[in-house]
């Protein structure tokens, strides 16, 4: 075999030029996808993260009905105090969860006393929920990064709209599940910056006073927001959690609760989709790099030396040996384009991150983009090239291999 | 025992619509340690005939054995083994590998064909490279050296095998006189070293004088055997 690849490689020395072009082709393609992957993948990956870590959760559990019935906010697909413990049971089960919040969310009129408008509110725990999403007081630009009862933290777009400023005092007027109407005043304890997505636009009040304004005797929970210790384990954590939950059943005797991990609670799972879609087409853009360039180097290289396989048969050897001879090649052509593709790739990607490139997404402004590369990935790329090295090379090498001798000889 | 057997051997190819009779009912034996040459005009069946013996093609009708094997029956795989095995080329046009070196044109067939152990190729190449007074141009590449020397490395390349059987056709049709005798020689002398059968064809006729056995071909039929 060592033979073999040592005649392989004198054979491709023998035309530097093209097989340089043909390394350096590959070796463009390797980058530019290496590049690529990790340029949206860091976006991506930065995205998710800044969504589930300033309001969604990575899993959130709601009372059957409540998501499809989110816009209105309604008090009435409220879990109770009996199946939150069950809920909470379920999640305390599961040592994978780092921590969760119960919210009350519910919708509100806002008033600084001379406008009024409307607002959604989350009712919070605040130490559960900055453990839960430990980004959600990062987005507090003015004021203290904190949630105190009697105190709002206001979304900064209606704060502006309504021009109000940490310190002023503000009315919150909801109706309660019974219809009657109730106000509370609260002092602006914060400006909250927006977040992408839905509920990133949310005010934040202590759960305390969102149970006092909705008058609530007994604990009601909106929804329950998880936060996992790994982020990859969430899948299997999503099917343990909705296994246990499963048996519970409401009266009518369909499921009590619904799961939904992230990706089913904000629209940028779509854009995420779509960041993959079209990693899978950049992707398929080096399988076409990769396959006509081989295969036109290949087809070359036997039209070349049709008399040598003529002689080399003739001698000979078998034709399994001129196969593997000429996949060979085409299997050095690919490793050495991928080897040096993967090098310069690291390099490109070393250099980007060190740039600290910043970007803008919706709102938000100077997000640093990191690109980084796993080792799986570069695997999984040398792995494609090379194999569609080999393959490119099958079709030429297949031929050279049963070519007839006498002709092979023959040839001019 | 006769190392080649030849019965009302036949070769019949279409060139074009045009049915052509390379080889009509040739009926000739050969014996081991021969230097053997078949001579004639151009189209005479030469190069055909030494194509059935070399099993890189296949009478129409006839018998054909070869160191006891009926050739004709042996499929593309089985007859490429039987060539590395028993016998040995020499190309008009010397057909060496241009990417390796004098030695590893040599010990190509050794590699790639018979898988010897390195220790043993080591010592049949550089054997055969000083019988062929090409030893010291062992790490030259073939476009560093002249013709004859390219002749010289492809009689070693074919010998290096021990092969009971080389053939050569025209060996010496891109050689000047005075290299084409030194070829002929050291074939003569590597047949009587080694017992080895050379069987070449040519139409130059101060080169067939140095044959033991000499065959005519014409129009496809053996017109004489002189001893």
């Amino acid at each position: 075999m060592f033979d073999l690849f040592k005649i392989a490689i004198r054979n491709l020395l023998r035309y530097r030029r093209r097989t340089l072009l043909t390394v350096s082709l590959v070796s463009i393609g390797v980058v530019s996808v290496l590049v690529f992957v990790s340029a949206s993948g860091s976006f991506k990956n930065m995205m998710i993260g800044q969504i589930t870590d300033s309001f969604l959760g990575h899993i959130q559990i709601h009372k059957k009905g409540y998501v499809a019935s989110i816009d209105s906010l309604p008090l009435t697909l409220n879990l109770g105090s009996n199946t939150l413990e069950k809920v909470e049971k379920a999640i305390n089960e599961i040592p994978d969860i780092e921590a969760y919040s119960k919210r009350i969310k519910f919708g509100g009129m806002f008033s600084n006393f001379v406008e009024t408008t409307n607002v959604r509110l989350n009712g919070v725990y605040p130490e559960d929920e900055a453990r839960t999403v430990p980004l959600l007081l990062s987005r507090v630009r003015e004021g203290e990064r904190t949630i105190r009862t009697g105190e709002i933290l206001v979304p900064e777009l209606l704060a502006k709209g309504m021009k109000v400023k940490v310190g002023d005092t503000v009315v919150v007027i909801a109706t309660n599940r019974d219809g009657s109407v109730n106000g509370k005043q609260f002092q602006v304890g914060g400006i909250l910056e927006s977040a992408t997505g839905p509920g990133g636009r949310d005010g934040y009040i202590h759960i305390d006073d969102a149970a006092e304004i909705l008058r609530m005797d007994t604990t009601q929970i909106s929804e329950i927001a998880i936060r996992l210790k790994d982020f990859d384990k969430l899948h299997e954590v999503f099917d343990r959690l909705k296994d246990k939950l499963s048996n519970e059943v409401n009266k009518q005797g369909g499921p009590a609760f619904e799961v939904h991990m992230w990706e089913k609670l904000s629209p940028f799972y779509n854009i995420a989709r779509m960041i993959d879609i079209m990693t899978f087409f950049v992707k398929l853009m080096l399988i076409a790099i990769v396959l006509i360039s081989i295969m036109n180097v290949m087809v070359m290289a036997v039209y070349e030396r049709i008399r040598e396989i003529g002689t080399i048969a003739a001698i000979g050897t078998l034709p399994g040996k001129i196969l593997a001879m000429f996949l060979i090649e085409g299997f050095s052509l690919g490793f050495f384009g991928a080897v040096v593709g993967n090098v310069l790739g690291v390099a490109t990607i070393s250099i980007l991150s060190m740039a600290k490139l910043t970007f803008n997404f919706g709102r938000q402004k100077g997000l640093l983009l990191s690109p980084g590369i796993n080792i799986q990935d570069i695997l999984l790329i040398s792995i494609m090239v090379i194999t569609i090295s080999v393959l490119a090379s099958l079709q030429p090498a297949y031929k050279a291999s049963k070519m007839n001798p006498i002709d092979a000889l023959r040839h001019v | 025992m006769n190392l080649i057997t030849a019965h009302d051997l036949s070769k019949t190819y279409l060139k074009g619509e045009t049915k052509v009779e390379a080889l009509k009912g040739l009926n000739f034996e050969i014996e081991p340690a021969s230097f053997v040459s078949f001579v004639g005009p151009s189209g005479s069946g030469k190069t055909t005939l030494l194509n059935l013996i070399g099993c890189l093609d296949k009478p129409t009708s006839g018998i054909l054995r070869v160191d006891d094997t009926d050739v004709s029956g042996l499929d593309t795989r089985m007859a490429a083994a039987f060539r590395g095995k028993k016998i040995g080329f020499i190309f008009q046009d010397f057909n060496l590998i241009p990417v390796l070196t004098v030695y590893e044109n040599v010990g190509y067939p050794l590699v790639l064909v018979q898988n010897t152990p390195s220790s043993e190729r080591k010592q049949r190449i550089l054997a055969l490279l000083d019988a062929v007074g090409m030893a010291e141009q062992k790490d030259k590449y073939p476009d560093q050296i002249s013709g004859g020397q390219k002749q010289r490395v492809a009689v070693a390349r074919a010998l290096v095998t021990k092969p009971k059987l080389v053939l050569a056709d025209e060996p010496t049709a891109n050689l000047d006189h005075k290299t084409a005798y030194m070829v002929i020689n050291i074939m003569k002398k590597m047949k009587s070293e080694l017992g080895t059968t050379f069987i070449f064809s040519t139409h130059d006729q101060k080169i067939v004088g140095e044959a033991e056995i000499i065959y005519t071909l014409e129009d496809g039929e053996l017109a004489g055997r002189e001893v």
